[in-house]
């Protein structure tokens, strides 16, 4: 290579660089990190009911009855009361969610549910997290929606706050 | 009153900038008014600092008519976090880095004698030209003292986790580091258009590299020292994107701080230390930029804003584009140096700049790479520690091998160099080597960063060797200490990175837990609550022969926002660091963490001998360089 092409490296690759943040800066990042289930089926599990009298939910449920939500939540977890509300306001429009409750107790959850309303269809009793491992949930609240086949289709981590509520309710448009 | 004296304050400096920038370009045309240069940049200093100092005397007041001190202050933040919280946002850690850029300038003015009065003055008008786009950025994008209208009753921030001493003076430090190469960018920006680049260039520059460098070496070691103890993972550096942001003007810098050695002592490497001035300040800008705008996702990412970003950049490929292209422009008129043998003083530095290179490269590469990457395939991908250990870990290790030799090498020839000299640490490096291998199971980079770490330590004062101690020159135990601190830094990481001891168990009170030479006793757990969290304590007893240490570290809980962090307890021995860290609960267990991590104090603890070396070397150079211009400097009429 001759001098002039070394002396034209620095800027060379300063060109690259400003190229390659340029476009990031024009298109932001979705900073979301897709579960590698979304498109997949729900994996296999079967939880038996949380609360008496109540139905408990397995993944084989998923692929009959129309579409869902399918809720993670925990009486213990701050952050589920937080989109409590979320969740009623999503069942009064018509979404029907069925939930998974993570290492809890019959007396707890009916407590939690008591006090901060129930949206649930069924919930399924998680004592040791098997289907939170199996769904690839890194901790709760989670959120999944679950068109009729049983195939998950998108994926909301972290409470549902009220300005999340319009994406989420575009997202169920797209399966029911 | 007091925000509107600081706001006129900015805009006059703002515009004194603009006429130091103009009285650079006019040239000989003025004549003798060409010297006023110098007195505008000093009062362009003066008043960046008194605007500086108007925005501190509103943070420590607590006025809430103004809208950065209530979005970021409250009166029951302590007097000294009031004043950190000045720079603790981002219009008030801007205004921060302009007013150092523009008192960097004043104080080059003051104090600069080594170069040719035109060189001096296109550097002060290349200063002045990076003041002003900051200036810019400043007063229209983000004004620092803009009013709110009614004024509310109280601050809303309190930001816990900034109310740390480490945290309060990290950023500042790293920012003076950072902006104090402002002065070597303008000092090759300044020489290239006047040609003027040689060995009274180097003189000029070495002062404020050394400066920077020893700021940015105790900012970076501050700041993992930070991450190590309140993170509460045990680790001392994640290669996390604002790290390396940080990692990349240092690694420059360092690289800048040899070549201009060699240009001042023997007139060589001229345009290579041209281009690493511009780039190690170019450097500190991407750092800032990636740190402000967001574009990498990181655990530093809290003071995000695109259009900050785009200001940033375009300021970035105004200074940094600029100033290659004159570069590529000018640097083939610069004048080749001096000759050198391979075989010299020169040689091995030049080989300490190559490799300090390719280890920037290899940062800057894995730090990007996600974006280029996503550019070009869509895919997301992150790149994490092993690569750039895998990578830079040979590196250093051959930087260290060139250490025992090079400072010994005679400048421009070095026929028949003494190998006899090093033959004693080359011994002991073989038997620290051996010695490794009573550790079963550590990795060969590791026993190798040992081995070196243990021969370097002994090398690095061979310098020394055959001198008067009291009369070596400061600036040579200012390279012996440094040396001697890399060695130690390296002896703790690879320590750390071989020799750790880990325990992670659920343990019921009453459990009695070994790690490494420690007994652990889990007594127990308290609730314990703070100002704006609660927390679950544990009570360890750790003990060792004789010595028996409580340790009580915290699994915290704040409410707002919601978050969980541990408060690792750690107690220091000579040899080396228990570090405890408490987790959930299962059931009626805790889980404990425990390390034992041999050594790991050498890491700081070097960190912080490097700078002091460089202090000394300053000191040193800053003595001499008196002496050799003070007869000239009497010749000068005031």
């Amino acid at each position: 290579m001759n001098r002039k092409l070394w002396l034209a490296l620095p800027l060379i690759v300063f060109a690259a660089f400003v190229l390659a943040v340029g476009w990031r800066l024009s298109e932001p990042s979705d900073p979301t990190v897709r579960s590698r289930l979304v498109g997949e089926k729900v994996p296999a599990f079967a939880l038996a009911p949380m609360l008496p009298g109540r139905p408990g939910l397995a993944s084989a449920d998923f692929a009959k009855g129309g579409p869902r939500l399918l809720n993670l939540f925990g009486s213990w977890c701050v952050p589920c009361i937080a989109e409590a509300p979320a969740l009623l306001e999503l069942e009064k429009r018509g979404v029907p969610i069925d939930a998974i409750a993570l290492r809890d107790t019959p007396e707890d959850v009916a407590r939690f549910l008591a006090d901060h309303g129930d949206p649930f269809a069924a919930i399924g009793n998680d004592p040791v997290g098997e289907a939170k491992i199996a769904l690839g949930s890194s901790g709760v609240p989670e959120t999944f929606i679950v068109d009729r086949k049983g195939v998950i289709r998108f994926q909301h981590i972290g409470p549902i706050m009220p300005q999340d509520l319009a994406r989420i309710m575009a997202e169920w448009e797209k399966v029911r | 009153m007091i925000a509107e004296a600081g706001l006129a304050a900015l805009w006059l400096a703002a515009a004194l900038a603009l006429l130091q920038f103009a009285l650079a370009c006019t040239g000989n045309r003025l004549g003798e008014l060409r010297a006023l240069i110098s007195p505008v940049a000093v009062a362009q200093g003066l008043l960046a600092v008194f605007s500086f100092a108007m925005l501190v005397w509103l943070f420590v007041r607590t006025d809430t008519s103004v809208a950065l001190v209530v979005s970021s202050s409250h009166s029951d933040k302590p007097w000294i976090y009031r004043v950190t919280g000045t720079w603790g946002n981002h219009e008030g850690s801007m205004l921060l880095w302009v007013m150092v850029l523009a008192a960097a300038g004043a104080l080059l003015a003051l104090i600069e004698r080594s170069l040719r009065p035109e060189t001096l003055r296109a550097t002060l008008g290349a200063q002045a030209l990076l003041a002003l786009g900051f200036f810019a950025f400043l007063l229209l994008a983000s004004n620092p003292f803009a009013r709110l209208n009614p004024a509310p009753p109280q601050g809303e921030g309190l930001n816990p986790l900034l109310q740390d001493p480490g945290l309060a003076f990290h950023p500042p430090t790293l920012y003076l580091g950072y902006v104090g190469l402002s002065v070597a960018f303008s000092l090759a920006v300044g020489a290239l258009v006047t040609r003027e680049v040689g060995p009274s260039l180097a003189r000029a520059m070495r002062p404020w590299v050394l400066g920077s460098w020893v700021l940015l070496t105790i900012g970076i070691t501050a700041g993992s020292y930070w991450a190590y103890y309140e993170l509460g993972w045990g680790g001392w550096w994640f290669w996390d994107p604002v790290e390396n942001a940080s990692l990349m003007p240092w690694l420059a810098a360092t690289a800048l701080l040899h070549s201009v050695n060699v240009l001042a002592a023997r007139g060589s490497l001229r345009a290579w230390t041209i281009m690493l001035a511009v780039i190690a300040f170019s450097m500190s800008m991407i750092g800032t930029f990636l740190v402000r705008s967001g574009i990498l996702t990181s655990v530093h990412s809290f003071a995000v804003d695109p259009t900050r970003g785009a200001w940033i950049l375009a300021l970035l490929i105004f200074y940094t584009g600029g100033a290659l292209l004159l570069f590529f422009l000018r640097a083939s008129t610069v004048r080749e140096g001096a000759q050198f043998e391979p075989v010299s003083r020169e040689g091995a530095l030049v080989a300490n700049n190559l490799i300090l290179s390719v280890i920037l490269g290899t940062v800057f590469v894995g730090t990007l790479y996600p974006v280029a990457a996503e550019a070009l395939t869509g895919e997301k991908i992150s790149v994490g520690p092993p690569y750039f250990n895998l990578v830079t870990g040979p590196l250093v290790l051959i930087l260290a091998a060139l250490l025992f030799i090079g400072p010994l090498l005679r400048w421009r020839r070095d026929s028949r160099p003494n190998l006899k000299r090093i033959a004693l640490p080359a011994i002991v490096t073989l038997i620290a080597f051996a010695l490794t291998f009573l550790a079963a199971e550590i990795s060969l980079l590791a026993r190798l960063g040992l081995a070196f770490a243990a021969g370097l330590a002994l090398a690095s004062f061979l310098p020394l060797a055959g001198r008067k101690l009291l009369r070596t020159p400061l600036t040579i135990w200012g390279m012996v200490v440094s040396h001697l601190g890399i060695a130690l830094a390296m002896a703790g990481a690879a320590a750390d990175a071989s020799l750790t001891r880990e325990v992670l168990h659920a343990a019921r009170p009453g459990e009695v837990l070994k790690v490494g030479p420690w007994q652990v006793r889990f007594s127990g757990v308290d609730p314990v609550a703070g100002p704006n969290w609660t927390a679950v304590e544990g009570h360890l007893v750790a003990t060792r022969g004789e010595r028996a240490i409580r340790l009580d570290p915290q699994s915290r809980f704040f409410y707002s926002p919601p978050t969980e962090t541990n408060e690792a307890a750690i107690t220091t021995a000579w040899d080396g660091q228990l570090y405890t860290v408490i987790g959930s609960r299962e059931g009626d267990r805790w889980q404990l963490r425990l390390w034992w991590k041999p050594m790991v104090t050498l890491i700081w603890l070097g960190g912080a001998l490097i700078a002091l070396g460089g202090l000394m070397a300053l000191l040193g150079r800053a003595r001499r360089e008196r002496r050799r211009t003070s007869p000239a400097f009497a010749e000068q009429p005031a």
